[in-house]
């Protein structure tokens, strides 16, 4: 937690945390991480989301809830802390869920859904503009060019996890110890470094 | 104690470990696949893949009858192909136990209907039981074998996708050594002959009676008294909603669903002013509550269609918090479907298909997605494997009308799981039916799991490789041809002459997967912006790498293009070109 400014603390019963993005960007082991993180803080967690398609480039939600006792997987909306947005369409897609004044982390990428291309809906130019609408605690993080300068393209979600951290109540340690659980492991250390790089976003 | 995260299906896994089991089979179906994916990584357990749901029940009916705690896992359509075997397995009992799992999937996120599998435990006289969480996973299916032997039944674990992928804190424990059990000749039993039979149909009704007597008094059947005033009975997923919307409220939350404990049911009803039936889909629950004579509210506020949510819960209920009002009512959101892969070898055949104008009849698969636009080249999609029947039919049908014009398509996977018969029937019955078999081979679309055409076990382990043309040739169809999908004039020229033949033809489009063998064709190819005459053309083969830039001239993703130059080819002013070097 580096974030003095706007944390959300354990203080809360539950937190929040929607995670949203494109098929293939490795959304649901970001959102494996952070319940590994919660188990490890010592708080219950639980998550959920719907695989089966999520490798044919779909649209990709997971919703991660901890604290004391969780009960329901789901987050209600208008309840959700914190988004992480692996793409900047689906920072929008999933905004309804998020609290009034809640914290969106915005990876600023675009990947152009097919569907553009067949109807008359364009991709939205003013992401950032609807976003404000719901909330000021807009983070861009250029996940893709700290990817590339850590070396692979994979660890965005590592990356964006770092940024994430500096919004919530965990030690890095308890972090690093859930990397090291959930990424290939000849690629935990490159996952580390991205975490780390992610984390310098907002200092 | 070790506690960990797991996933409903890691925790189903771990529950068959930890109670011993020693056999498991499935075929793959969303939410059920990760199941059997996970109990493959226990050295102790024999794990398999089935090539249909019927079989994987019967190979571990079987196995329960040779003394080994085993397991058979579908997706709840794919409990409706192991129906047969099921409700005659209910008279015949058990020796080792037996769980059949059925994971339905409310809100179809990946399923063709949303049917509510608790009934066929009520309608094959079985006990069911229903987690609510991780946790529960993994101690149901170790009461679910001790319920099984106990009770000589098989028994019924009924999840939801929302039990199934989703993950908490369980804790973990060590494997019991169960020793495996002794198979004796029994043919009272065994064998369900109709004099056997009509003397099992008693024993099954007095099991039941006695599972109900269980279920009063059972740990899984649990009264949390709260607030008098309003009482919820409620089951599995349910049960997270009503606390997370009523945590005041008294709750009777069952885990034994199948048969109702009614005494404990009628007991907690007389404390309490007013009752809510929690439950998602049917009315399963309330129905049988109703007809105890007890008042209940349910589904005349709750709806019967598609899954719940605490949202859901607390509005029907007129309580809690309302919904949020959205801040997107004026904005347009491009929508993101799952769509073909770059460089699917599904692609070109679909292409093709229309631009024949073929009237198709399609099957379950990734090639599902040829549905919807660009390709659109789909006209049915019923259940596993009835392109096969439904093109025969159509063609006795239709006539002349259809003549050339029909065929059915159908992947590997699922044309071992139920396309063959249907093949035969067409052979038999003297159609001239065509059918083209996608052989990626794997099953693809539930994350690529071996199948009997793709050379290996679950366990990864070499095996015979079924040869689909030697399949097709056996049961009487002469004309077989396979075609490469990448070759465009090549697949019109073989579609062109099958579809022209007096006589069943078989297309086998002979391509593995992409995605699962990693396929690189070429270099990602680029676009003389110069020659683009923006016709549309490769906007119609329906490729996620290929885009428009801002002129409105085709541009390709550098980072999704693997090369395999369908393109290229239907590209007519040669705009589209292979990379060099």
């Amino acid at each position: 937690m580096k974030n003095s400014k706007y944390t959300v603390t354990h203080q809360q019963p539950v937190i929040n945390v929607l995670m949203s993005g494109v098929g293939g960007q490795g959304v649901l082991v970001a959102s494996d991480i952070l319940v590994f993180v919660a188990m490890h803080a010592g708080l219950d967690a639980k998550k959920s989301e719907i695989h089966g398609m999520a490798q044919r480039g779909g649209s990709v939600v997971s919703q991660v809830r901890y604290g004391k006792k969780i009960f329901s997987p789901l987050i209600r909306t208008g309840a959700a802390d914190v988004i992480l947005a692996f793409e900047r369409l689906e920072a929008i897609r999933y905004l309804d869920y998020l609290n009034k004044d809640g914290v969106i982390i915005i990876n600023d990428q675009q990947i152009t859904p097919l569907s553009v291309f067949f109807s008359n809906i364009p991709y939205p130019k003013n992401i950032e503009e609807i976003c404000k609408t719901k909330t000021d605690h807009i983070v861009l993080v250029d996940g893709v060019k700290i990817a590339d300068q850590i070396g692979n393209p994979r660890t965005i979600n590592s990356v964006l996890l770092g940024a994430l951290s500096n919004f919530l109540e965990f030690d890095e340690e308890h972090w690093m110890k859930a990397i090291a659980q959930r990424v290939p492991s000849k690629t935990i250390e490159l996952n580390r470094k991205a975490f780390e790089a992610g984390r310098l976003v907002i200092g | 104690m070790a506690k960990t995260i797991l996933s409903g299906n890691e925790a189903i896994a771990r529950g068959l470990y930890e109670a011993g089991g020693l056999f498991a089979s499935a075929y793959p179906g969303t939410p059920s696949t990760e199941i059997l994916e996970n109990v493959s990584k226990y050295n102790e357990i024999q794990a398999q893949w089935a090539p249909n749901e019927k079989i994987a029940l019967e190979v571990a009916a079987g196995a329960a009858l040779g003394g080994a705690r085993s397991l058979a896992a579908m997706k709840h359509v794919g409990l409706n192909v192991a129906a047969d075997p099921l409700f005659s397995l209910s008279y015949q009992g058990v020796n080792a136990g037996i769980v059949i799992v059925s994971a339905d999937d409310p809100s179809m996120h990946s399923s063709q209907n949303e049917q509510d599998n608790r009934w066929y435990a009520r309608a094959a006289k079985i006990p069911m039981l229903e987690p609510s969480d991780s946790q529960e996973a993994k101690d149901f299916t170790i009461l679910a074998f001790e319920l099984s032997e106990k009770y000589d039944t098989p028994v019924l674990l009924r999840t939801t996708t929302r039990i199934n992928h989703s993950k908490s804190i369980v804790s973990m424990n060590e494997r019991s050594s169960i020793p495996k059990k002794d198979y004796k000749k029994d043919m009272l039993k065994n064998v369900l002959l109709p004099s056997n039979a009509r003397k099992k149909h008693i024993l099954v009704e007095k099991r039941m009676a006695e599972l109900e007597e269980y279920g009063n008094k059972c740990e899984c059947n649990r009264i949390e008294w709260g607030d008098n005033a309003l009482g919820i009975v409620t089951s599995g997923i349910s049960y997270q909603y009503a606390k997370e919307i009523f945590p005041a409220a008294s709750i009777l939350k069952l885990g034994l669903t199948n048969p109702l404990p009614k005494n404990l049911i009628q007991k907690f009803a007389n404390k309490i002013k007013k009752l809510y039936i929690i439950e998602e889909l049917d009315p399963f629950l309330e129905e049988q509550i109703l007809a105890m004579g007890i008042q209940v509210e349910g589904k005349n506020r709750l709806p019967i269609i598609g899954e719940l949510n605490p949202e859901i819960v607390a509005q029907s209920f007129n309580d809690g918090p309302h919904a949020i009002e959205s801040v997107l009512r004026d904005v347009k959101i491009p929508p993101r479907p799952p769509v073909l892969c770059p460089g699917c070898s599904h692609r070109g055949i679909f292409y093709v298909m229309k631009k024949l104008r073929l009237t198709v009849t399609g099957d379950i698969g990734c090639y599902t997605l040829a549905a919807i636009p660009p390709l659109e080249t789909m006209d049915s999609c019923l259940c596993m494997g009835a392109s096969v029947g439904f093109a025969e039919g159509m063609e006795k049908a239709t006539g002349d009308k259809l003549k050339g014009k029909l065929i059915g398509v159908i992947g590997d996977s699922t044309f071992y799981h139920s396309g063959i018969t249907g093949l035969i029937d067409i052979v038999y019955n003297q159609g001239k039916t065509k059918i083209c078999i996608l052989d990626n081979h794997i099953t693809a679309m539930t994350g690529h799991q071996e199948h009997p055409g793709s050379g290996l076990t679950l366990k990864g382990e070499p095996t015979f490789k079924t040869d689909l043309a030697a399949i097709c040739r056996a049961v009487g169809v002469k004309r077989i041809v396979k075609v490469d999908p990448y070759n465009i004039d090549e697949t019109i020229t073989i579609f062109k002459a099958e579809m022209a033949a007096d006589e069943p033809s078989v297309i086998i489009a002979d391509a593995p997967c992409v995605i699962r063998a990693r396929k690189i064709f070429n270099k990602p190819y680029y676009v003389d912006a110069e020659k683009c005459i923006m016709c549309g053309m490769c906007h119609k083969v329906g490729c996620p790498a290929i885009e428009k830039d801002e002129n409105g001239k085709t541009k390709i993703n550098e980072l999704l293009c693997i090369g395999c130059d369908i393109c290229r080819q239907v590209c007519k002013p040669q705009a589209i070109q292979k990379s060099v070097g």
